[in-house]
């Protein structure tokens, strides 16, 4: 990249920080629909907490407290700017700071999607390319049913008869994804395996197709054409002509699976019990625990941001085009 | 009639595949309560999680009652409500869509950024912040899948709609004088119907996945009620016996949204050539 960077090195930077601020932008916007959503409760969120048999006095004191005499607007900038110090207020049906439960869940859900990234990404990659190469015959057709009907398959299918096959009929893994601090590095890989199959087939699936229409799209190019007919080997087509290429694209197609992941990871760690940030997210909306509620949809959103930025920023850097 | 055979001809062996699901699950949705041999509530064994016999086809669920007849009641509200909500978000998505491209200046401003915040939510969030905020009654349901996939097909309606809009029969009928509902109708509409249908269908296999995914994880169809979704859910302790009450549903489901999305992938490969 350092090459490429002295000669249009100028107008990279501004174009990189205007993408971070539309994207904080955005960000900002989103936190103003959740917290709209989330006010919109019917009925009155200090009596949901305390329950049918609380006395009006209890009711109206834990209102204080929970500062919902306030006007909407006053209260969306508390709250924002408690999110903003790191501090996204208390939950009440767990009587915790929010802070503290998402800190012990966060590394657990980081550790699932790296894994289940580091599984997808290559096999992805691996697929989408052959399927590419092979576009229009028997290989790419069939890659394209299987990968076609697993992105429309529910990750609850999966999961389940991962665990049928896996962990009743095989006795090979287990059923529950249990991550102690204590376990070793192969224990716990392998309570984690069907937790990253059950993700990682709906993601592959995904990334292997967007992979395959960003290298097909490059390899129809007439440059293609000619280094075939100047006798460059095959091989050497696809990995030095074409890829450099394509890296925006696939890049872009590999942030955009990724974001899949985070929905997945909503059913998956609940059928595994995975103590991870979407399983606790469900148990928010199960509790209607609305500041954990609101807390774990920031940082899903955000994070959706920032694959997406990466992938940007990432095309930008790849293609001098997109930088006038 | 001669048409419907050529175009069937045409269609892909994945194709055809496709659309004998998709026609086969709309035909069970309609009929399947009719020719279901129990009421839905109806305990009919003693064993639970008991395996398919000739009376029971698909075995008995986790209290006893007939998989099978289950499973045909809960295609009823999967399908039914998946198409509603898909329908009616591409009804609205499209309207605005029309709105915006035909009106321009402020107005598309202002819904393509609101919609642009919008899909920068991951639908399953935003599905489940609602579900959080407004409880899961059918009706709720309804809406909240609606509001969900609306952004998504504004998106694609109006970049449709924006190459429309150029063409010069537009600015023909403009200079005739006509009103903008004339315009978005008859001059706009016809041109983006068939990538329009395309949408609807792909909206309706989202919407199948995710009300199944809510259902699933107990925030979506509620008791007594059951679509597919929620029938994994209630069985989901038969997991460790690999039950046919928890796969069937769940393989249901797979079939729906495999063969519609088997079914659009021909259809739209089908348009190009």
């Amino acid at each position: 990249m350092s090459g490429r960077s002295s000669s249009g090195g100028a107008g990279i930077l501004p174009l990189i920080l205007r993408r971070m601020g539309a994207a904080l932008i955005t960000l900002l916007l989103v936190s103003i629909v959740i917290f709209t959503i989330a006010s919109l409760l019917p009925g009155d969120a200090a009596q949901e907490v305390l329950g049918q048999s609380a006395t009006p006095e209890q009711v109206a004191a834990l209102r204080t407290e929970m500062g919902l005499n306030q006007p909407a607007l006053v209260r969306y900038g508390s709250w924002l700017a408690a999110i903003l110090r790191g501090d996204p207020g208390h939950s009440f049906v767990a009587n915790l700071p929010v802070s503290q439960i998402i800190s012990e869940r966060l590394p657990n859900s980081l550790l699932l999607a790296g894994l289940t990234s580091a599984v997808a990404v290559p096999i992805a990659l691996l697929i989408g390319v052959v399927a590419a190469v092979r576009r229009g015959r028997a290989t790419d057709r069939v890659l394209n049913v299987v990968t076609l009907s697993l992105v429309a398959i529910p990750e609850f299918l999966v999961a389940t008869v991962g665990v049928v096959i896996f962990s009743v009929r095989l006795l090979w893994l287990p059923s529950i994804a249990l991550v102690s601090p204590d376990a070793s590095a192969g224990e716990m890989l392998r309570s984690l395996a069907l937790p990253i199959f059950s993700l990682a087939a709906v993601v592959i699936a995904q990334m292997a197709r967007m992979t395959r229409a960003a290298v097909a799209d490059q390899l129809d190019q007439p440059y293609v054409e000619m280094a075939l007919l100047k006798g460059v080997p095959f091989p050497r087509i696809v990995l030095f002509h074409v890829m450099p290429n394509a890296v925006g694209p696939v890049v872009n197609a590999i942030a955009l699976s990724l974001s899949f992941l985070m929905g997945g990871a909503i059913i998956v760690e609940t059928i595994f019990n995975y103590p991870g940030l979407a399983s606790l997210m469900v148990n928010a909306v199960t509790s209607r625990d609305m500041p954990l509620l609101q807390a774990c949809a920031m940082i899903f959103c955000a994070a959706y941001l920032v694959l997406i930025l990466v992938a940007d920023i990432v095309a930008i850097l790849a293609n001098p085009r997109l930088r006038a | 009639m001669n048409r419907a055979t050529i175009w069937l001809k045409r269609l892909p062996a994945a194709g055809k595949i496709g659309l004998a699901l998709v026609v086969f699950w709309m035909f069970t949705a309609v009929f399947g309560p009719l020719v279901a041999p129990h009421t839905v509530g109806q305990f009919v064994d003693r064993e639970v999680f008991d395996r398919a016999s000739g009376q029971l086809w698909l075995g008995s669920d986790y209290l006893g009652r007939d998989v099978f007849s289950r499973l045909l009641w809960g295609a009823r509200y999967t399908v039914f409500l998946a198409l509603a909500a898909a329908g009616t978000a591409v009804l609205i998505g499209t309207s605005l869509a029309l709105t915006a491209a035909i009106r321009g200046g402020w107005v598309d401003e202002i819904l393509s950024r609101t919609m642009d915040t919008m899909i920068s939510i991951p639908s399953k969030v935003l599905a489940l912040v609602m579900v959080a905020a407004f409880g899961s009654s059918l009706s709720l349901l309804l809406v909240i899948l609606t509001v969900t996939y609306v952004p998504g097909n504004f998106r694609i309606a109006r970049a449709l709609a924006m190459n429309v809009v150029a063409l010069d029969f537009v600015q023909v009928a403009r200079a005739r004088g006509e009103g903008a509902i004339h315009i978005a109708v008859r001059e706009v509409l016809p041109n983006m119907i068939h990538p329009l249908l395309t949408d609807l269908g792909l909206r309706f296999v989202f919407v199948v996945l995710m009300l199944s995914g809510l259902s699933f994880l107990g925030l979506g169809v509620q008791p007594p009620h059951a679509d597919l979704g929620s029938l994994v859910r209630e069985n989901i302790s038969g997991i460790t016996q690999g039950a046919l009450a928890i796969l069937a549903p769940a393989l249901a489901i797979a079939s729906l949204t495999v063969g519609a999305n088997l079914l659009i992938d021909s259809l739209k490969s089908g348009g190009e050539a």
